[in-house]
């Protein structure tokens, strides 16, 4: 279906990293995640962060594109970040820069939020790319997939992965359904764009009841032709796509093994973050 | 209100993977009083030129002018233009909405015409809900969800032409009715045109329905009109609306059969006129036999 591939940010191309097993990708991430939390040091966050690059240019995903996922919690960082900045308590070896009531910036302050606010940027693109490579649907099989030791303590895993896409799979039919209600009670001179936060929100009502008798419908016909067609639940389903892992995932484990063990070595080879100081300072 | 369309474009998802043009230069004229059918299959465009004409999609490439209201300038008041071209989506009973069959006819006339009274505006709800052939005192305060598919498509009609617009766009009016709910529908539509409905543009797949009832159409195909002209001059290219993936209607479809046999039968496609060329050469032809 089509319109599996239109929801989200999943950018359609043929790359080494699209073809990457889901179930792979996923544990890659958590290595990535891994590695990103191990970095003691900044020589640590930009092996990172050219490994980042490496993946972007692997993905064949626009370097913009990947970028724009960060736009979206760029308040995020600079918020966490100005928290850094003016209230880390940690231990100072230098005179701090300024000092004023419950306020202090010190050297450490500023390596600190420099680090952290980096170490969120790193985390933010990479969890892009996953969902950037990725469609939705074999996103939710990799999961299901990983999760099935699961079953062994009664967690119904295949209904959870249905459940989750299912709901992928309505998403674009619903955001289709809601531009065509928006458009025939904007033909009716609705108006959306005016007004204040409740005005606005009241303006909503003849989009969202026709959205949701529609969305009801639609999961009556579903279940319908579930039933129809004999459904029962996991006990006994196949798959039609099997997920096999390949020579990709192979190599990529191999690319993930080699960063992590990086990391650890220029972490033991260059100390912690606030080592750079004693560098510029002469401590 | 004539509507002028020049080299209109539209593109979906620009510069995206997903970019797909639905419009590849669309020039069309529609003049006013006209009963106008737009011919097309799925994903020729058509739909996507009827929502330029209320401005529901924004002009982005071509020019487009609505009686006095053009299109392409900034200071156009869409919100006006909106008032005087209605718009009956495909299956627009999925639109319905309020509380009560009153509420929900009323909303447009709400938002258009603010300074009407009260009594002013339930008159003009009761007009409405009367042009489609509902009883107003029995269904005023009945939900719109509990009524018959057919109530409820004429409620969601009934919301739309409460304004009386100029112009009424209806994209696949007939989609899903019975025989009867079809016949009464287009009944409907000649009643109203004409009078405060000066043009109405169909958008449909039913070449019997674009004969029975247009005096112009034209036929999309791949974002552009292909063919404009009288009905009867449309379905007489058989072969072009074929190789289309179109249809012709069934007139056309027993012309040509009769062609086949020798017999030519010069008809604008109605069943009326159909009839009455046939049935003249029969007796021409029963004549010549005695």
């Amino acid at each position: 279906m089509l319109n599996d591939v239109t929801f989200g940010q999943y950018y359609p191309a043929k790359s080494f990293v699209h073809r990457l097993d889901p179930r792979a990708k996923i544990l890659f991430m958590i290595a990535y995640f891994v590695a990103v939390f191990l970095a003691k040091n900044f020589f640590g966050l930009a092996a990172v962060t050219l490994f980042l690059l490496f993946a972007v240019f692997m993905s064949r995903v626009p370097f913009g594109r990947v970028l724009r996922s960060v736009k979206m919690i760029l308040f995020l960082i600079i918020f966490t970040g100005i928290l850094n900045l003016l209230f880390y308590s940690g231990e100072l070896t230098y005179e701090p820069l300024v000092q004023w009531w419950i306020v202090t910036i010190s050297y450490e302050s500023i390596v600190q939020t420099v680090f952290l606010s980096f170490r969120l940027f790193l985390i933010v693109m990479g969890t892009s790319i996953l969902t950037l490579t990725t469609t939705p649907v074999a996103l939710t099989d990799g999961i299901e997939s990983l999760l099935k030791p699961l079953m062994y303590i009664k967690v119904p895993v295949h209904e959870v992965a249905l459940i989750m896409s299912i709901a992928l799979r309505f998403i674009p039919t619903l955001i289709d359904e809601t531009n065509r209600i928006v458009a025939a009670q904007k033909a009716r001179g609705a108006d959306f764009e005016t007004g204040g936060l409740f005005k606005r929100a009241k303006a909503m009502i003849p989009v969202l009841f026709p959205l949701i008798v529609s969305a009801l419908r639609r999961a009556d016909d579903l279940g319908d032709a579930m039933e129809a067609r004999c459904y029962r639940g996991s006990k006994g389903r196949t798959k039609y796509k099997k997920l096999v892992l390949t020579w990709r995932d192979l190599l990529g484990l191999l690319f993930f093994a080699a960063l992590i063990a990086g990391i650890v070595l220029l972490n033991i080879y260059f100390g912690g973050k606030f080592d750079i100081l004693h560098y510029f300072m002469g401590g | 209100m004539q509507i002028v369309a020049k080299g209109l474009t539209y593109t979906y998802n620009p510069k995206s993977p997903f970019a797909s043009q639905a419009l590849k230069g669309v020039d069309l004229t529609i003049e006013e009083g006209e009963f106008f059918g737009i011919i097309g299959h799925t994903g020729s465009g058509k739909s996507t030129f009827v929502q330029h004409l209320n401005a529901l999609i924004r002009l982005s490439g071509g020019q487009l002018r609505v009686g006095e209201y053009d299109l392409s300038s900034k200071k156009c008041n869409f919100v006006e233009l909106r008032s005087k071209v209605g718009m009956v989506f495909q299956y627009p009973e999925y639109q319905l909405f309020a509380a009560t069959v009153e509420k929900d006819v009323e909303f447009g006339l709400k938002n258009f015409r603010k300074e009407l009274t009260e009594a002013e505006q339930t008159a003009a709800v009761r007009e409405a809900i009367e042009t489609v052939g509902l009883d107003y005192d029995a269904l005023k305060d009945q939900s719109p969800f509990e009524l018959s598919g057919g109530q409820k498509r004429r409620v969601a009609i009934a919301g739309v032409i409460v304004t009386k617009p100029e112009i009424l766009i209806l994209d696949e009016p007939a989609a899903g009715l019975d025989p009867l709910g079809k016949r009464e529908l287009m009944e409907l539509l000649h009643s109203i045109h004409g009078g405060w409905c000066k043009t109405i543009v169909i958008v449909s797949h039913d070449m019997d329905e674009i004969a029975e009832n247009c005096t112009n159409a034209a036929v999309f195909s791949d974002g552009k009109v292909v063919l404009q002209g009288k009905p009867s001059e449309i379905f007489r290219q058989a072969d072009k609306l074929f190789s289309l993936g179109l249809d012709i209607p069934m007139t056309a479809r027993c012309a040509l059969l009769l062609r086949a046999q020798g017999i030519e039968i010069d008809t604008d496609f109605t069943c009326d006129d159909f009839a009455e060329k046939v049935s003249a050469l029969w007796r021409k032809g029963g004549n010549h036999a005695q």
